[in-house]
């Protein structure tokens, strides 16, 4: 199944479906299926994120890793659900991080994080101003622009032409880290929806128990991925 | 008004690996000893049992294994014109936190230095001539000598259970071991692991260029075993699930499953979690300690634990601190070379090439933190500086672990980092890299230091400890070298891709990337009181009660991973304070 880029076909319809993954062609063990299916993207209400920034989440993390290709999209493995989860958790609040003054956020980034916002305020912020420089070039603000559009938008971002405030910097830098951990993490997290990301690549999760394995040269592992809860796929 | 504990014979601060050791050694002496750990207490059960381990984001991504920032961190700087600005957030080296500190979440790569890197200044002026140490470049000789350290190394293998093989046992050299390390008195305690695909093309390549490859030295068991404390450990089955977590199957080398348990059992032992050790108490002449003062913070309140002898075994950078806030020395000032406290800071100069085989399948998952096949063949040992233009060397490695997908996606250069170039790159090549590792030698210099910073202070309003840290040329020129060399051998495994990584002439230290957590000197040993912090016993020149263990001893970083130096280091200090000082309390040297 492809998209055609440029039409809101595949990207709408997930989301729309709550049932989305088990029409989507992949193959699903029964232990999957019989499960109950997680409140769609469009229903989700978000722990941390406002509804704007839901829909900024929602549109980004959708290029970082879109649907068409091979392999789930961000979306098809809910990854905006585990942004939201750990924004509202201890890593959103920088509980673990020394974040006494004085702040030096104009520091050169070698130096690591030096702004006095944590990650879900450079979140809050870096959204808006973010938009603001979307409405300003593309006359719209980056949900509702094309795809290209969008990737061009977040190649400016990245490459840190679109003039963010200092305090917010490193905003596509972890919006761009957290789009692969909710890819990849445990699904516990709220994302890598019934492990789509570790089949995708042949990840086997949380086996760990290869004690035959390490001589088998050049043999691909055959075994599918466990998560921490002991679902299979 | 600070409450008081009860007297003990020995307080020890820090229950990771050295602490562990002074703690199962001084106790078999009847000694009253209480252990003061800053951390949670942890153990194999119920804290790393399977499934909750295997847990990238929450270990390996969260760090939840790791000492958070903000119960203590460092300010960093490159040089001395900058501003030092806290280390935020972890990047560049992971200190452990807890009960067993980074012993429970290391790789498990467990070596001996080179009699060479022990005695590098003399062996450098033998061969080549003083005139070839840069300038600025603090080059020592540590006041042992492998000769004296060899039954403490071979003590602590014992003890942590290390898998290996030979190449150097009593002077004879045996084939398939290491030829160019020094001699040992035993084989390992237990034969190698087995040897995954990746590390076995690199072996084959290794032999058809004439290099001598062998089995990396793993503290990760490759059978049943019983270590001469009973403690019992099960053989790995390659999980993947090494560094920045704990074993769940008692197979990973760590105070846990070597020492704890046992420890535990003894009745004139005991230990106290969440209990901060805030500053080293010296009596009024200043020559000994009377205990030290610690943060208990179950009880929220300041205590003063009186003790006859103190063991500072926290983490290398958390001593150091301990002993600038204690007055356990003068602090090092670069620019006169008085002061020795904060001396000597090193690191580790690493590179690697990584190469990719579409049609191979490595399973990276498969693996353990020691994996793989290692050559010695630029090593401190084998290169002639003066030719060559630097001092020092590296060890390469090559074995599949952490391959776990967040951390480890390695993708050939010009992949995108996002979009649907980044999610085809991913399912075409997670599974068909490998890579091979250079591990090298870091040298001392002026220029890398610690003291106090200015400007940042921790909960209890102590300053932070600033770092100030550079790459030098020195071994930003042996990190090229071995780019020159090791880009050949990789090329003759004929690569679909091949890239490299290896720092070069005019780097900048970086705290984002994880580099390694190999942090060294700053309370070095010295021949004498005007150079090092402590004497060849780990003893501080300060007070005679005071022994100060751990990497901050490194006169200089070795090519080599730091905990066979750290456990040899430990168990020949607590073999002094038995068999020499407890009968006479004395310097002493």
């Amino acid at each position: 199944m492809t998209d055609i880029p440029g039409l809101p076909s595949r990207r709408s319809f997930l989301k729309a479906s709550a049932a989305g993954m088990a029409l989507s062609g992949l193959a699903l063990p029964a232990a999957a299926q019989t499960k109950p299916a997680p409140v769609s993207l469009d229903d989700y209400s978000p722990e941390y994120l406002t509804a704007d920034e839901w829909a900024f989440v929602m549109a980004a993390t959708a290029r970082l890793i879109p649907s068409e290709g091979d392999g789930p999209g961000a979306l098809e493995a809910r990854v905006p659900v585990f942004i939201d989860l750990q924004l509202a958790g201890d890593y959103g609040t920088a509980d673990d991080w020394y974040m006494e003054g004085p702040h030096d956020a104009n520091a050169e980034p070698a130096r690591g994080w030096q702004t006095p916002l944590n990650p879900a305020q450079v979140y809050r912020q870096g959204i808006p101003a973010f938009n603001a420089w979307c409405e300003e070039t593309y006359q719209a603000e980056f949900a509702a622009l094309e795809p290209a559009q969008q990737d061009e938008a977040l190649t400016a971002l990245q490459k840190g032409e679109v003039g963010l405030p200092a305090e917010v910097r490193d905003f596509f830098t972890i919006l761009l880290a957290n789009t692969k951990e909710g890819y990849f993490a445990d699904p516990q997290y709220g994302g890598n929806f019934e492990m789509q990301s570790w089949v995708y690549i042949g990840f086997p999760g949380a086996r760990a128990a290869f004690r035959e394995w390490p001589t088998r040269h050049n043999v691909k592992y055959p075994l599918g991925p466990v998560s921490i809860s002991g679902e299979r796929a | 008004m600070a409450r008081q504990e009860k007297k003990k014979d020995v307080v020890i601060v820090g229950l990771g690996w050295t602490g562990s050791i002074a703690g199962i050694e001084l106790c078999r002496e009847g000694l009253e000893i209480v252990a003061l750990e800053r951390g949670h207490d942890q153990s194999t059960v119920p804290n790393f049992e399977y499934p909750q381990q295997i847990d990238e984001l929450k270990y390996g991504v969260r760090l939840k294994m790791m000492q958070k920032p903000s119960q203590q961190t460092v300010t960093v700087r490159r040089n001395d014109g900058e501003t030092a600005l806290p280390y935020r957030s972890l990047g560049s080296f992971l200190p452990g936190n807890g009960v067993g500190g980074a012993g429970t979440h290391w790789n498990g790569l467990n070596w001996r230095p080179q009699p060479e890197e022990l005695r590098l200044r003399s062996y450098v002026a033998e061969n080549w001539g003083e005139e070839i140490i840069p300038e600025g470049m603090n080059l020592g000789d540590y006041p042992v000598s492998y000769d004296e350290m060899e039954p403490f190394f071979t003590h602590f293998e014992k003890v942590a259970g290390i898998s290996g093989k030979a190449g150097n046992v009593n002077g004879e050299i045996r084939e398939g071991g290491n030829p160019f390390e020094g001699w040992r008195s035993e084989d390992y305690p237990m034969p190698p692991t087995a040897t995954t695909y990746d590390s076995s093309k690199f072996q084959e390549a290794c032999l058809a260029a004439g290099y001598h490859p062998f089995p990396a030295p793993a503290g990760i068991a490759s059978t049943a075993y019983t270590n001469p404390y009973g403690m019992q450990m099960g053989p790995c089955n390659f999980c993947g699930f090494c560094e920045r977590y704990g074993c769940y199957q008692y197979s990973k080398s760590s105070p846990q499953t070597a020492i704890l348990d046992a420890l535990k059992m003894q009745p004139n032992f005991s230990y106290r979690t969440e209990s901060e050790v805030l500053r080293v108490e010296l009596a009024e002449d200043g020559k000994t300690a009377t205990g030290v003062t610690y943060w208990d913070h179950k009880a929220g309140e300041e205590v003063f634990q009186p003790a006859d002898i103190v063991i500072l075994s926290s983490y290398q950078l958390n001593n150091v601190h301990l002993m600038l806030l204690s007055g356990l020395g003068e602090a090092y000032n670069p620019l006169t070379g008085m002061g020795t406290l904060g001396k000597n800071y090193a690191y580790q100069m690493n590179g690697g090439v990584s190469m990719f085989f579409k049609d191979e399948n490595f399973n990276p998952f498969v693996g353990h933190g020691a994996n793989g096949m290692c050559i010695d063949d630029f090593s401190v040992n084998q290169n002639d500086f003066g030719a060559l233009g630097f001092i020092g060397g590296s060890y390469w490695r090559s074995g599949t672990f952490n391959g776990q997908p967040i951390r480890n996606m390695p993708l050939p250069k010009g992949t995108a980092s996002w979009g649907a170039g980044w999610k085809e790159g991913i399912g075409e090549w997670y599974g068909h890299a490998m890579s091979i590792g250079s591990h090298g030698s870091h040298m001392s210099y002026a220029n890398n230091h610690l003291d106090l910073d200015p400007t940042y202070k921790d909960k209890h309003g102590r300053p932070l400890m600033r770092m100030t840290f550079n790459w030098q040329d020195n071994d930003l020129r042996m990190n090229q070298y071995m780019k020159s060399q090791m880009e050949p051998l990789a090329a003759s495994m004929n690569p679909d891709v091949m890239q490299s990584g290896f720092k070069g002439i005019g780097a900048q230290y970086d705290v984002r990337p994880y580099q390694t957590t190999h942090n060294t000197g700053g309370h070095i040993m010295s021949a004498n009181p005007t150079e090092g912090a402590v004497n060849k016993f780990s003893q501080t020149w300060k007070a005679h009660n005071v022994f100060a263990m751990g990497a901050g001893n490194f006169v200089q970083n070795t090519q080599y991973n730091p905990t066979g130096l750290v456990g040899g280091l430990a168990y020949h200090t607590v073999h002094a304070i038995r068999t020499q000082y407890l009968s006479n309390p004395r310097p002493l040297v």
